[in-house]
């Protein structure tokens, strides 16, 4: 790791301020952002670690609205339970240890293409919370490691309406647990929403085709024929674009089981 | 440089660490509690599994200076006080370890398993909590082995099941 300064604000406000400094670096659980800085590639100056906020954190679950805040760990919403296949999602990420540190908003932000969270909230019609603004997950994930958030600006709450039927089924890569393929389907007052992480080059996409099918007969049966192009898909040593593409399909049709 | 205060062990320690100064490095190299291993350094094996608080958590991937003033940290030189740990006896009894590099990360996390399960505990529900804990001798069967009798001496129920592998 290259030496930097590092911030522990107390206050959102504060937290801000510190982020408005140069290459200035927010921190969450650092799951993700302590590997990429042991092996130098990326080099803030100055990381400003956002765990000892607790505005930052907590679970409330108002009028059918489940309201995580941006440093609330997986752990914490795995037990929550209010929203389930959230929680089902979430006890599934990594390893127990890295669920006790890593955060909702930490996972949002890093946008990595085969992260479950990403699924979750574009799935759900997720509202994400700035300091500044509210965005919806539509116009939120622009591509690989992409995201709308501006410099300096950080994810406070992350609002999900609790859906009347949903469901997560993800293919996992065995060493990492991150998603081949991961599926959340939901089905609720935004209709039906399919939302694909781990698969595409541009990172979680909703497969629109799915949706269409899925909202006059909401049943595996009614993706029989459906396939989404090979052409896009992430080829890796773990498996090749069209392996993907195929195991969207049959990932889609599991969570439609299992959602019921 | 920041400075903070944290409970070690239940000794209370005043230390000043760098802002990339990780949590492992400290426990290792400042406090010379070597018992806590760094292997992989990526955040996957878990040999430098450590308690933050109560919660497991893997101590390469933790910046010391980000920690609230006053963590409660426990490592495996914290989880008894002269004799062995139960789940110590139940790892060396079992044959829990080969070369040992893992066994400080595997018997703070089974400890852990355990005191979260105290309606019972099953070999299938010990290889799912063993997920962040890799160990490339034994094959996991005696370790699952030694945790679930770890977890009969600490008085929890072992719920017998026919194993799927």
């Amino acid at each position: 790791m290259y030496a930097f300064e590092l911030e522990r604000p107390t206050t959102l406000a504060d937290a801000i301020k510190a982020l408005g400094g140069e290459e200035a670096q927010p921190l969450s659980g650092g799951q993700t952002l302590i590997p990429t800085l042991k092996q130098r590639l990326a080099m803030p100056s100055t990381l400003v670690s956002l765990t000892g906020i607790d505005e930052l954190k907590g679970i409330k679950n108002e009028g059918g609205t489940l309201t995580i805040g941006g440093a609330t760990c997986h752990a914490d919403v795995a037990k929550d339970g209010s929203y389930p296949a959230l929680s089902d999602l979430a006890g599934h990420i990594g390893d127990p240890h890295v669920r006790n540190r890593g955060t909702i908003g930490g996972s949002l932000a890093n946008n990595d293409p085969s992260a479950c969270y990403p699924a979750a909230a574009l799935a759900s019609g997720a509202t994400i919370v700035t300091n500044n603004r509210e965005i919806a997950a539509d116009n939120y994930f622009t591509g690989l490691f992409e995201t709308a958030l501006d410099e300096g600006e950080i994810i406070t709450a992350v609002k999900f309406p609790i859906p009347e039927k949903a469901a997560y089924v993800k293919f996992e890569q065995p060493a990492s647990r991150f998603a081949l393929v991961g599926v959340f389907v939901t089905k609720g007052a935004n209709g039906v929403r399919v939302a694909v992480t781990g698969a595409s080059e541009g990172g979680v996409f909703r497969w629109t085709e799915a949706e269409e099918a899925l909202s006059s007969n909401f049943a595996p049966s009614a993706l029989e024929g459906l396939s989404v192009p090979a052409d896009g898909m992430i080829g890796d040593l773990h498996g090749t674009p069209e392996y993907r593409a195929h195991l969207v399909g049959v990932i889609t049709k599991r969570a439609v089981m299992k959602a019921g | 440089m920041s400075e903070i205060t944290l409970r070690i062990n239940g000794k209370q320690r005043r230390v000043t660490v760098e802002g990339r100064t990780l949590l492992v490095d400290l426990i290792r190299d400042q406090m010379n509690l070597t018992g806590t291993h760094v292997g992989c350094d990526t955040s996957q094996c878990g040999a430098c599994v450590v308690k933050l608080d109560g919660d497991t958590v893997k101590s390469c991937t933790v910046l010391t200076a980000t920690l609230p003033e006053g963590t409660e940290i426990t490592t495996i030189e914290g989880v008894s006080t002269g004799d062995l740990h139960p789940m110590q006896e139940a790892f060396s009894k079992c044959h829990g370890l080969q070369c040992g590099f893992c066994t400080p990360g595997l018997v703070v996390t089974a400890i852990d398993i355990v005191e979260r399960s105290p309606d019972g505990l099953s070999a299938s529900q010990v290889r799912k909590a063993l997920k962040g804990n890799l160990c490339r001798c034994t094959g996991y069967q005696n370790i699952v082995a030694s945790v679930l009798e770890g977890a009969r001496a600490m008085g929890v129920q072992v719920t017998e099941e026919k194993e799927t592998v």
